[in-house]
C-alpha cells in the first residue's frame, strides 16, 4: 500500500495534473473548504436543544459587532447559552477536529503509511494513559496537569511504536510500524485497564473521556489548548514542501537535501504535541485523522501543500457537522461524539483499506 | 483492534482478581466462631425455621435459593446488601463484605469485587451464604459447584422491591421478624415524611446531576420516583426513552430548573460554588436562589433502608422552596 501512495505522491506533487481537475488551484481549493468551514459553523450556531430562533441568534452576533446596536430578544439567559455554552463548544470542534485532521495527514505523510493515524500509533494511547492517571488521582497534578502529562503519554507511545519497529524491521517498513503501534497501543490499554479496575469510582470520567466528548467545554478549555494547537499547527505546515520531497523515500530526499530522520522527528513531535493538547479535554474522538485526509487526497491530489492546509479546514467542519448530529439526534439527551465519528469513520477506514489492496495486489 | 482491547482488558481482569486471592482465613474463622458463640448467647428475634426458600433475583425473578441452615459466614458482595444486612441485625453473620460497601462503619471491608468477582477469592472466606447485586463471570454458577448458596438482590426498581429484599435477607438470615419491624418502621417514617410535605410543590422541577458530563436521571427510575413523591418533575423526563440521558448543557441552562441537585461530589469534587462559576450557568434561578444541594452518593444509589434518610433530607430542603410553588 505504500508504493501506492508513494507513487500517487510523486505524481501529484510533480506535476499535478494526475488527481482531479482541482490540481494546481491551491489558492482556490483552499478559499473554498474555508467557505465550507464557515457555512458549517455558521448553520451550527442556529442548532441546538436550547432553541434559540436563528434570527435572533444573527442580531446577537450583528449586535456584537463594534458600532452596530441591534436589539435581538434574546433573554439574558438565551445570550449566556449562546455566548457561553453553545459557541465555545463549535470553536472548540473547530480546534480539535483541525488539529486530529492535520495530525493523522502528517503522521500518514511521515511514516509515508496511508493507515497512520494517532490511534494506531499509540499516541492516543498513551495519551490515554497519562489522562487516566491524571483523574485517578484525582486531580492532584494541578488543572494544567492533564495537557502536560497525556503529552508525555503520548510521546511514549510514539516513541515506544518507532523504537520497536525500528529494532525489528526498520522505520522504512510502514507495515512494521502499524503492527509495532498496534502491540504499543495494547500495551497501553491494557495499563489503563488495570488502572480504570482499581479505581472505580472514576470509571464513568474516564469513560466518557475514553468515548470523545466536547461536553464540558468553555472558553476556559479552548484557550488553554490553543497556544499547543496553534504551534504544532504551524510547525507541521512549514514542512509542507520538505513532506512532498520525502514522499519519494528517504534516500531521493536525502540528496536533494533533505534530512528526513530530522523532518521526521520534528514532525512527529508536533503532531503527538498537537495531538496530546486537544486529546486531553476532548477525550478519545476516533477516525477524524483518516476520513479527513484520505477524503482530500481522492478529491484534491496528494501534494501537502493542499492536503495540510485543507485538513485543517475540512476535519474542523467534520468534527463540528458530527457535533450537530451528537447534540441534536437524542435531543436534549446527547450522544458521544466519538460514536458519531467512529459510525462514519470505520466504514470509511475499510474502504480505504481496500482500495490500498487492490492498488497493491 | 477493539478485540485487541477487550482481550487485553480481560488478562488485566485476571490479574486483578488473581491479587485479591490472598485472604486472611484465620480472621474469618474467628469472626464466625465468635458469632456463632453470640448467636447462642443471645438469639436474635423472629428466628425462622431452617432450611428456608428464599426468591432470588428481581422482583418477577422466579429463581429460588435453599438455605439449609441458619448462616453463619455471610459474604456480601452489595453494599446495598450490606446496610440490608446490618439492618435487620443480621450484622454478626457476615464475614467479609466487598470494596465498595462502606456502610455501617465497621463494616468487614475486604477487596472482593462485587463487579469482577472471583470465586475462589470469595471461597477463602468459608462462606455459607453469599449475597450480590448480580451475576458477572459465572459468579452464581462458581460458587453452586462448591455448594454455596447465592441470593441475588438486584438494585431495587422501587420502594417496594426495597421492602420486598429486606424481608428477603431477614428470611435467608434467620431475622423475619426484625426485617419485617424494619419495613414497618420505614413505612411509617416515610408516610410521616410525606404528609408534611407543603402543597403546591407540584410545578417544582429539578436536574439531578449524576456526574460533570452530565449524566442525570428521568422520573422513570427509583431516585426518580423519590423525587416525584415529593412532588418534583425532572427536567430529563424531556430526553424520552432513556431513564439516565446525558443532557445538553445548553438544555439544562434554558430549561432553568427550581433546584439542583449534586450527586457528584464524592466522584468528581463538584460543588455548589462551582456550578456557579460554570460559563452560562450563574444566571439559573437555582444558582441565584441558592438552591443547589449536593447529595451523598451512597445514600442515593443504594436502595437500602437508607432510603428514608435520603427522602427526609430532600423533603427538608423542598420545604424551603415553599414559596416558589
Amino acid at each position: 500500500m505504500t508504493t501506492t501512495l508513494n507513487r500517487a505522491a510523486v505524481a501529484g506533487a510533480d506535476s499535478g495534473t494526475r488527481h482531479g481537475v482541482w490540481s494546481g488551484r491551491h489558492g482556490l481549493v483552499i478559499a473554498l473548504c474555508g467557505l465550507a468551514l464557515v457555512v458549517v459553523v455558521v448553520v451550527s450556531t442556529f442548532i441546538g436543544p436550547a432553541g434559540l430562533r436563528p434570527l435572533a441568534v444573527l442580531r446577537e452576533f450583528g449586535d456584537a459587532l463594534p458600532w452596530v446596536s441591534v436589539e435581538s430578544g434574546l433573554s439574558s439567559q438565551q445570550r449566556a447559552v449562546l455566548w457561553d455554552i453553545r459557541l465555545p463548544r463549535i470553536v472548540m470542534g473547530v480546534v480539535v477536529g483541525g488539529m486530529l485532521a492535520l495530525a493523522g495527514a502528517a503522521y500518514q505523510g511521515v511514516f509515508r503509511n496511508p493507515l497512520a493515524d494517532p490511534y494506531l500509533l499509540g499516541v492516543s494511547s498513551g495519551a490515554g494513559l497519562g489522562a487516566t492517571i491524571v483523574i485517578v488521582s484525582g486531580g492532584l497534578i494541578g488543572p494544567f496537569g492533564l495537557p502536560v502529562v497525556a503529552f508525555a503519554g503520548g510521546l511514549a507511545g510514539v516513541a515506544a511504536t518507532y523504537a520497536l519497529s525500528s529494532t525489528v524491521g526498520g522505520p522504512r517498513s510502514a507495515g512494521v510500524i502499524v503492527l509495532a503501534g498496534v502491540a504499543v497501543a495494547a500495551f497501553f490499554d491494557s495499563v489503563q485497564t488495570f488502572i480504570q479496575q482499581r479505581y472505580d469510582e472514576t470509571i464513568r470520567s474516564v469513560y466518557a473521556w475514553l468515548l470523545g466528548q466536547l461536553v464540558t467545554t468553555g472558553w476556559g478549555d479552548v484557550l488553554s489548548v490553543l497556544p499547543y494547537v496553534v504551534l504544532s499547527a504551524a510547525v507541521i505546515l512549514a514542512h509542507r514542501r520538505v513532506l512532498d520531497v520525502m514522499a519519494v523515500g528517504d534516500t531521493e530526499a536525502g540528496s536533494l537535501g533533505v534530512d528526513p530522520v530530522r523532518t521526521r522527528l520534528l514532525v512527529i513531535l508536533a503532531a503527538t504535541l498537537g495531538t496530546a493538547a486537544v486529546v486531553s479535554v476532548s477525550g478519545l474522538i476516533g477516525f477524524v485523522g483518516i476520513v479527513v485526509p484520505h477524503t482530500i487526497r481522492l478529491l484534491f491530489g496528494v501534494s501537502h501543500r493542499v492536503l495540510l492546509p485543507v485538513s485543517i479546514l475540512l476535519g474542523a467542519a467534520f468534527l463540528v457537522a458530527a457535533d450537530i448530529v451528537a447534540r441534536t439526534v437524542l435531543s436534549p439527551a446527547e450522544i458521544p461524539i466519538g460514536v458519531v465519528t467512529a459510525l462514519v469513520g470505520a466504514p470509511f477506514f475499510l474502504i480505504v483499506l481496500r482500495r490500498a489492496r487492490h492498488a497493491d495486489g | 483492534m477493539r478485540s485487541l482491547t477487550v482481550l487485553v482488558g480481560l488478562a488485566s481482569v485476571a490479574i486483578v482478581a488473581a491479587s485479591c486471592g490472598g485472604t486472611d482465613t484465620t480472621a474469618s474463622n474467628e469472626a464466625a466462631t465468635s458469632a456463632a458463640v453470640e448467636s447462642l448467647v443471645a438469639p436474635s428475634s423472629g428466628d425462622g425455621a431452617f432450611p428456608v426458600t428464599v426468591a432470588s433475583g428481581d422482583s418477577d425473578s422466579t429463581d429460588e435459593v435453599v438455605i439449609d441452615a441458619r448462616p453463619e459466614a455471610i459474604v456480601s458482595l452489595s453494599p446495598t446488601a450490606t446496610e440490608m444486612l446490618f439492618a435487620v441485625g443480621a450484622g454478626d453473620q457476615v464475614v467479609a463484605v466487598d470494596d465498595q460497601s462502606d456502610y455501617p462503619e465497621d463494616v468487614p471491608v475486604t477487596d472482593l469485587s462485587g463487579f469482577e468477582p472471583n470465586v475462589e477469592a470469595i471461597l477463602g472466606y468459608a462462606p455459607d451464604l453469599v449475597i450480590a447485586a448480580s451475576d458477572p463471570g459465572e459468579l452464581v454458577a462458581g460458587l453452586d459447584a462448591a455448594g454455596i448458596p447465592v441470593l441475588l438482590l438486584p438494585s431495587a426498581t422501587d420502594l417496594d422491591d426495597t421492602y420486598a429484599q429486606i424481608e428477603r435477607v431477614g428470611a435467608a438470615t434467620g431475622h423475619i421478624g426484625d426485617a419485617a419491624e424494619l419495613v414497618g418502621q420505614m413505612q411509617a417514617d416515610i408516610a410521616e415524611i410525606l404528609a408534611e410535605v407543603p402543597a403546591g410543590t407540584e410545578q417544582l422541577t429539578y436536574y439531578h446531576e449524576l456526574d460533570d458530563t452530565f449524566y442525570s436521571v428521568t422520573g422513570d427510575t427509583f431516585i426518580g420516583a423519590v423525587y416525584a413523591s415529593l412532588g418534583l418533575t425532572s427536567i430529563a423526563d424531556a430526553a424520552g426513552s432513556d431513564a439516565y440521558p446525558q443532557l445538553s448543557q445548553e438544555f439544562i441552562v434554558s430549561a432553568d430548573p427550581d433546584v439542583i441537585f449534586l450527586a457528584d461530589t464524592q466522584c468528581c469534587g463538584v460543588t455548589p460554588e462551582q456550578v456557579a462559576a460554570r460559563p452560562g450557568w450563574a444566571g439559573m434561578s437555582a444558582v441565584t436562589g441558592a438552591r443547589v444541594y449536593p447529595v451523598d452518593e451512597d445514600v442515593a444509589s443504594r436502595w437500602g433502608p437508607r432510603v428514608v434518610d435520603f427522602l427526609r433530607s430532600t423533603a427538608d430542603q423542598v420545604a424551603t422552596l415553599q414559596p416558589a410553588g
